[in-house]
This record gives C-alpha cells, structure tokens and sequence, in this order.
C-alpha cells in the first residue's frame, strides 16, 4: 500500500487491435496466428514502390469507438508518419495519427468504492500494428513475422485520472466491456489485440503540480499491470523520500521478479520526426457519416444497466456485474428467453459462473456454453427437477464439455427426488437415527432442523427435493 | 529510313500494314543497343530473351488475325526505379543492386495490356535524386549529342536511349524535373503529367508528393500515346485522380490561334544562359506567328521553390528510404555485431554519398525543434507558389519558360557542388511544388550543337493545352531532322 501522504497519478496508452476483415492499408487477411509470413504482401512488406490504401471499414471502426466513449469526432483527420527503425516495422515508419486524431475529448465511468467516477479520454487515434520478433530459442538469431503488420489498432489515450492500479484495471475493462459490445475487437489480451503503456507518477497529497512520471509500455495482462503500478508508485515515493528526483524514463516491468527496469530515459527518448503521411489523402467525414455510424451501435451497456434494473428487476449490483461484460450480458439475454427467470439467472452469473470463471482464471469471453444451456439449467432449478446444489455441480461440468443440462442430470443420475413416498422414508429413517436432534428441536432449538435437512441431503448426495424435505421435516417434529 | 529512326506511331501504322513484324522491330533494337549503348550506356539491364518472346509471340497473334491493341509488339525502355515483376529494379543503387521486384507497377499492368517488349532497364541517378545520371552508383550515361557531357537526370539513361534511337520510347520519373530536364539535354519530348494522372504504385518512392511517372518520347504525338495508356485512376495509389482516361492523341490539332501564353520574366533572367533564353524567345516569337498571343509575366513566388522543394523532397525522402534497412531485402553488411550495425553500416556502405547527403538533411528538417522553422515553412512556400500559379492560370492558357538554364554540362563539372547541381532544376521545380503538369518539348541545337529544349506548363489536368501547344510547335520547326552525333568523349 502506497504511504498515506502519497497519491499515484495513472495514465493509460490502451492500444485495441480492431477485427475487420483485412489489414489497414492492405488487402490481406487480419488474422491471428499463421505460419510466419503468409498474411503478407508488397504493401504490409515495404516493397519498394508498394503504397498503402485505407481501409474504410477501420475507420469506422474507431469513430464507433470514440461514439461509444462519449469523444468528438474530427471532421477533416489525417494520417501522420511516425519514423524508426525496428526489425519488426518494415518500412521504418509506422503510419499514425499526430495532431488530428480520429477522436477526442470523450470519458467512460467506472464503479469505484466511492461510487461512480468519471475518466477522461484524451483521444482515440488509428494506427498500424507492427510484426513480430521471434527469437530463436537455440541462439540462431530472431526472425520476422510480418503477419501482424498493418493489422489496424487503435490507440485510446487517457487523462491522467486513476489514482490507484484498482481504478486502472476497471478503466481498462471498462474500455474492453465497450469495444466488445460495438463489435469492434475481440480484445483478447492473451492474444496482444488489447495491450497498454501505463504512466505513473506520484505526488504528496494536497499538492496540484503532477510528478515526474514513468512509462512501462505493452503490459497485456491486468494481473502485470496492477503489480506494475504498484510496484512503480511505491518505487518513487522511495525514492522521493531518500530525497532523490524522478527521472523521466521508459521502464520495462518484469513479471518474474516483480519490479521495473530502466529502458531508455527522456533525453535517449527517439525524435520519431512526425510528419503528415504524403501517399494517403485527407480523412474527411461529413455529419452525415457520423451520424450514420452513431445510429449502427449496438445498445450499449450503459442503457442495457438502466433496462436490467426496471425491466428485470435485478438489483443494482446483479445489473453492473452483468453488464460489466457483453459475453455476460448476452448470456443473460439469451437465457432469459428461455427460462424467463431474470433474477435467477443474473444471481447465478454473478456468483456461481463468476467463481468458476475465476478459478479457471479465464474471461467472459471464454465460456463455451451459452443461453440455451443456462436457460435449461434455470429452468430445471423452477420446476424442481434439480436442487440448486445439483445446479452447481451441473454447471462445473459444462465448463468442461457443452451439453444440455438434461443430458447431464440424466447421465449424472442427479435427478432430484421429488417423489412423495421416497422422501416420506428418508425422512423417517433420518429421524430415527437422531432422536438428540428431535429432542432439541422440541427444547426450541431450530437449528436441529437445519442439521436434520442436512443429513438428509448428505444421504441423497444433494438430490433430495429441499423444499419438500423441511416441510416433511416440520410436520413430523411438530407431531 | 532505318526501323530505329522511327516514331512508335510511324511503327504502329507499319506493323499494321504487316510491312514490319514485332520481331524485327525489337531485333533491329536490340542490334542498335549492342552498337551503340557500350558508348552512351544508357540502360542497366537488357531483357533479351523475354523481349524477342514476346515479339514472336504477337506476331504470330497478329497474323492469325487476332485483336490487338494498337501498339502490342512495340518496343520500350522503363527506368529502372519502376518495378517489373521478377526483373531487376535497382534504382542505379547499390543497396537493391540485386533486387528482383515480386510485382508490377500499375504502369507496367498497364503497358502489359497493351502488349508492349520491354527492351531493358534504363539507368538514372541513384534513387532519381540528381540532374545528371552521375550519382548511378553502377556507372554515368553519355550525353548523344557530345559523350563528354552529361544526359541530365535523374531519367538520364530514358532521355539518351530514346536520343539515341535505342529505345522507340520509354518512360522515366519526375520528381523536380527529372523527365524534362534530361530531356531537354538530350532533344526529345519529356512530360511530367499533373499529379495524380498517373499511378505512383510500384514507381519507387524518392518524394511522394512530387513524383509522377510519365514519357519520354521522339516526337509530341508519341507523347500523347504514351500518356494516354498510362494515365487513369488506380485504386491502389490514393492519390491518384479519379477522373476517367481520356484520349490524349485527340489534342493533336495544329493551332494555337488565340492561346494566351505567359511568360515568367524570372525565367529568363538572370542565371539563365543566354542562348538558351534567345531560344525560348524564338519559341515566343514562333507562337505569336501561329496566332497565340505571348506575354511577359512575374512569377516571384518560383524565387523560392528551390529551397522549398529540397526541404519537402529530402525531408519525404528520408522517410521513404527507411526501409532500405538490410532487413528484408536488398543490400545488407557484412560487418555485424548488434542490430544497429545491421541498420548503419547497410546504410552507410548501400547508399551512395548524395542520397546519404538528402536523407540527413531530411532527417534533420524534420526533428524536434526544427519542423516548423523549415518542414512547415517549406510547406508554407509550398501553398504560396500554388496559389501564384492559380493567379497566372486566370490570365493565361500556358506559361512559356526554359527546361533548363543550361545545355548538357560536362560530365564531372557539377558533381563537386551539389548547390550547382540543384540549380539545373530551377526551371522545373515550381511545376512540381504545385502538382502541374508540364513538357520539354526540344526546339533548337546551341552553337556547341546541343539541344536546347522550351518548357510548357499547364493548369493541372490541363494536358491537352500543352499537348496541342507543342504539337503545333512541333509541325512548324524541323527540329527531329538534327541527328545527335556520339562525337566527343572516351565511351
């Protein structure tokens, strides 16, 4: 924990590889993976005399992006060369926005401990990824993948707004949550499309002026960017209190040994000599255009919050978590056709999928089941077939294979006793092998209800109807 | 009349008429460059074999009768900074002195359907940064008309070949005057077509907001064929115009009557050779005799384009060449220790010391803290000359001024002072600055018997004006009958 008379001061560089069809001044293939080399041609190479085109769909793209994160669109935009040497960016210039980005001035809201608060985006700009470096593991040199080269990113710059690693995560997955339900990425980090430079300076509370900040750039890990942060602040306020000045410096975060190292500092930073891209033209956009894009987003999660909480009737933190990610939301979406029991299954998203998610350490994104399965599993749980013990344990297996909820109980034997015979003759045996229980009970202590349901569920391995149970339970106590 | 004195279109009515074959036309050319390019040394590279080919190929097409576009079978020379697919394309530099080009330029999709036989590569200066096809790493071009002299450049070896009746035709680059001004040096027609009429994709960038390809030719007619196969939108260069092909051999008229022509006093004062300003004013006095009216005019703006050009030309171009990195392709190093060796010493052993020259000072107008006193300034200047053109263009159809302010130089007499050598260019220049298109069309022979050529200049995508201009010239003065003489110089 940062020392109490310190505040870090976050800033984020989120860089979002965009998911149109093919790169953005090429015509091959955007496609993750690949054999090295073979979603290249002239263009993506730098073949002399090779010129790039843009393309129109990543355009839209970012201005959807900057509409969805509440920025202005600029009407007259241009593409600016952005010039360094690098294996991996063949023609020694990347073509990037400079003065005229795409988008500007726009903000998202995060849930923090203290409620909503609100951070500001800079601006959006559109720029092309580079290619790859492998290294080769037996010493023979690295090699260049130039597959990823001229895939179209965006680049979404904050304020410098968040004031702990907590509030940069949110941030990041605030943004992700947005691009995901536009349409625009698949935002898979363990794939680099969602990757970001974080800078961090700190500064004794109560002071206006920002510190010297540092720079840690392609962090594509939450888990290595809240270390990193927190790691780095509390780096500086050391240093700060040994009485020694921050200098400005890009750092490298190693994940290994948890700290950061130095890369280059400011006066080694590169002049990469901007200038405005020559082989493309102007990116003019008229009202017309934008308003058309403006009218094609999708519902974004914000209104779909508002519709949970009145529609639905979720409670207030059901319909954040929801909404928090389009996989969970959609998920909802389409159980609740099916099983039309919005409260049950917002609460078993929330809790019992979140878990397992977790566990799994995966994301939303990678649940394989889908609204018809949760649907059926909802649904099972209403008209009592399964107990919502067995609920759970159902679930664990659709992580592992997708089946239908049926299926499984059948081929489990998890089918919940309902039979009126059948729990009659637990229930007796229960209470014949615990009369202490029954004594209890009848000296006032409700508890050995509790314990009597329990022994009961033990013996079914959970598959006894509950409800029936203590009702059958509190008639033969009460006789 | 030998087959290599010929214009395409006089060979086009031949092949026609069946009184020629492809074959022989390319065969007689192919004799020709053997007897007379190891004195000029114009081209690079020969495609013997493919030429000859093809040439067989379409003669047989032609006799079983098959549709032909007009010109299949001709003959033509490219500058060797245009790619053809699985050829050489070396920009007369070391760094892609091995460099097969995996595709073709538009240019070339263009001319392949026209079914025309490459002849070869020409030479150039390397990277088409020079005015005198010295800085071709490999070797210098001869000037026909005195092998002591320069051929101009960057498109040396495109003007001295189709000089020299070693290519019917060709097509060269112009960047700040790099078709006009060799042209001008060696007596044919060069034209830099407006910005956008022609597809840069595939023309190996030197500055990407001056380039244009275009041709190269004996005569004006030839001009407005080349012209017209080459021209058109091409949607893999954003720059290009959208504006449909026209037909540009439909302005071959001969009349200028009532054409309002001005001519910049500041081009033909001072540090303008004096024969080559009374050329030009023959050519006034030519034009008002054809009916035209001729008139002087101030085009102060021109003062500046030099130092403006050199800072947007090298300041592209030393983005451009970046990717000449020893990575991919192309030249790479023997000495390496570390990434950078790969990066410097490739560099600095690939390019020569002119390109070297232009991509540090490109480097440098672009770094922090200079951008604006000169990248922005030069851009500035840049907007000012385009806007004194747009005045000029209200008042006139045509700007008369010289190519070059000088006939060919001798070879080595400039190459000790690059700020000399710049200034061959001051004629051409400004019409590059401002996107324009403009000819050298050739007029007369100097008292050492070297061409002096006249430069039209046109309102952009105004091609036809200056087309029929010079055509009119060209049917009333009798300059194809002087022949070059290959005299002078060690070959």
């Amino acid at each position: 924990m940062l020392r109490d008379d310190y505040e870090m001061i976050v800033g984020l560089e989120v860089h979002c590889e965009l998911s149109t069809k093919t790169k953005l001044f090429c015509s091959c293939l955007n496609e993750f993976g690949g054999e090295p080399n073979t979603h290249c041609c002239p263009v993506c190479m730098a073949m002399p005399g090779a010129l790039p085109v843009i393309n129109e769909k990543a355009i839209e793209y970012a201005v959807k992006a900057g509409l969805a994160t509440n920025c202005s669109i600029e009407k007259n935009s241009k593409n600016d060369r952005k010039n360094y040497f690098y294996p991996d960016n063949p023609r020694s210039y990347q073509i990037s926005q400079f003065d005229k980005p795409l988008c500007y001035e726009g903000f998202v809201n995060i849930d923090t401990e203290d409620g909503e608060k609100t951070i500001r985006i800079e601006r959006i700009h559109i720029e092309d990824d580079a290619g790859k470096l492998n290294h080769d593991d037996f010493g023979r040199g690295s090699f260049v993948d130039l597959n990823r080269a001229g895939v179209p990113l965006i680049e979404v710059v904050s304020k410098p707004d968040m004031r702990s690693p907590e509030e940069a995560e949110k941030y990041i997955r605030k943004l992700k949550s947005i691009f995901e339900y536009i349409e625009i990425s698949d935002c898979k980090m363990q794939e680099g499309s969602l990757r970001a430079d974080v800078n961090v300076s700190v500064r004794k509370k109560g002071d206006t002026k920002l510190g010297t900040r540092t720079e840690m750039k392609n962090m594509s890990s939450f888990r290595s960017i809240v270390r990193a942060i927190e790691y780095e602040a509390e780096r500086q306020v050391e240093e700060l209190e040994k009485g020694n000045t921050i200098k400005q410096e890009t750092l490298r975060w190693d994940d290994i040994s948890g700290r950061t190292f130095s890369m280059r500092s400011k006066e080694n930073a590169d002049d990469y000599r901007y200038f405005p891209e020559p082989d493309l033209v102007s990116i003019k956009l008229s009202d017309e255009y934008i308003e058309n894009v403006r009218n094609s987003l999708p519902e974004l999660p914000e209104s779909r919050r508002k519709r949970y909480l009145g529609e639905y009737g979720l409670t207030e933190k059901a319909a954040n978590f929801v909404t928090s990610s389009k996989y969970y939301s959609n998920l909802f979406e389409d159980s609740i056709k099916i099983c039309n029991n919005p409260k049950s299954v917002g609460n078993m998203i929330m809790s019992d999928i979140a878990r397992i998610v977790n566990e799994r350490e995966e994301e939303p994104e990678d649940i394989k089941f889908t609204g018809k399965e949760l649907g059926e599993l909802i649904s099972l749980i209403d008209n009592g077939t399964i107990s919502s013990a067995i609920a759970k344990k159902v679930l664990e297996e659709l992580f592992i294979e997708v089946k239908m909820p049926s299926t499984i109980i059948k081929e489990k034997g998890w089918i919940q006793i309902s039979d009126e015979g059948a729990i009659k003759e637990i229930v007796m045996r229960i209470l014949e092998n615990n009369p202490q229980s029954i004594a209890d009970f009848k000296a006032g202590k409700d508890r050995a209800l509790g314990f009597l349901v329990g022994q009961a569920m033990k013996e079914t391995k959970g598959k006894a109807n509950p409800k029936m149970l203590n009702e059958m339970f509190l008639e033969e106590l009460k006789k | 009349m030998e087959i290599v004195d010929l214009t395409v279109h006089e060979l086009a009515e031949k092949l026609e008429a069946k009184e020629l074959t492809s074959e022989e036309i390319t065969k007689a050319y192919f004799n020709r460059i053997k007897e007379i390019d190891p004195k000029v040394r114009a081209y690079i590279s020969t495609l013997e074999d493919d030429a000859i080919n093809k040439a067989k190929q379409i003669d047989v097409a032609r006799n079983k009768g098959e549709k032909l576009p007009k010109y299949a079978g001709i003959p033509i020379g490219i500058k060797d900074n245009i790619c053809i697919k699985g050829t050489k394309t070396t920009c007369s530099s070391k760094m892609l002195e091995n460099f097969v080009s995996p595709y073709d330029a538009t240019v070339i999709e263009k001319l392949n359907e026209e079914k025309l036989v490459y002849l070869g590569k020409l030479n150039m200066d390397e990277f088409a940064m020079g005015s005198s096809t010295e800085n071709s790493a490999f070797f210098n071009t001869h000037n026909p008309w005195d092998l002591s002299r320069v051929p101009g450049g960057s498109s040396g070896g495109s003007a001295a070949a189709v000089a020299s009746n070693i290519a019917p035709w060709a097509l060269g680059s112009d960047t700040g005057g790099s078709i006009r001004q060799p042209s001008s040096l060696c007596g044919t027609v060069g034209l830099k077509p407006t910005y956008g009429l022609v597809s840069r994709y595939g023309l190996v960038a030197f500055a990407s907001s001056l380039d244009q390809i275009g041709p190269i030719t004996k005569d004006v007619t030839d001009s407005a064929i080349l012209l017209s196969i080459i021209s058109g939108h091409d949607e893999k260069d954003s720059t290009s115009d959208n504006n449909p092909s026209k037909d540009y051999t439909k302005s071959l008229i001969n009349d200028v009557k009532g054409m309002r022509i001005g001519i910049p006093k500041e081009y033909i004062g001072e540090g303008i050779n004096e024969e080559v300003k009374k050329a030009i004013l023959d050519v006034a006095k030519k034009y008002e005799e054809l009916g035209a009216t001729v008139e002087e005019c101030s085009f102060e703006a021109g003062n500046y384009a030099l130092s403006a050009y050199y800072i947007i030309a090298d300041a592209e171009a030393s983005s451009n060449l970046g990717r000449f990195d020893g990575i991919r392709y192309g030249y790479r190093t023997s000495k390496i220790e570390s990434l950078d060796d790969i990066y410097v010493n490739s560099r600095s052993e690939g390019f020569g010391q002119e390109v070297k020259r232009r991509i540090l000072l490109g480097t440098y107008v672009l770094s922090s803290g200079y951008y604006d006193a000169y990248y922005k300034k030069a851009q500035k200047v840049r907007t000012v000359i385009k806007k004194a053109f747009d005045e000029l263009f209200e008042k006139y159809d045509l700007l008369l001024a010289p190519t070059s302010p000088t006939t060919a130089f001798k070879i080595g007499e400039k190459t000790e002072n690059p700020v000399e050598m710049y200034l061959a260019d001051i004629c051409t220049i400004p019409v590059n600055m401002a996107g324009l298109p403009g000819m050298n069309v050739p007029c007369t022979l100097d008292s050492q018997g070297l061409p002096i050529g006249f430069q039209l200049i046109g309102k952009a995508f105004d091609e036809e004006t200056i087309i029929r201009a010079a055509y009119t010239y060209e049917q009333n003065s009798n300059f194809r009958e002087s022949k070059p003489s290959f005299k002078g110089g060690k070959a």
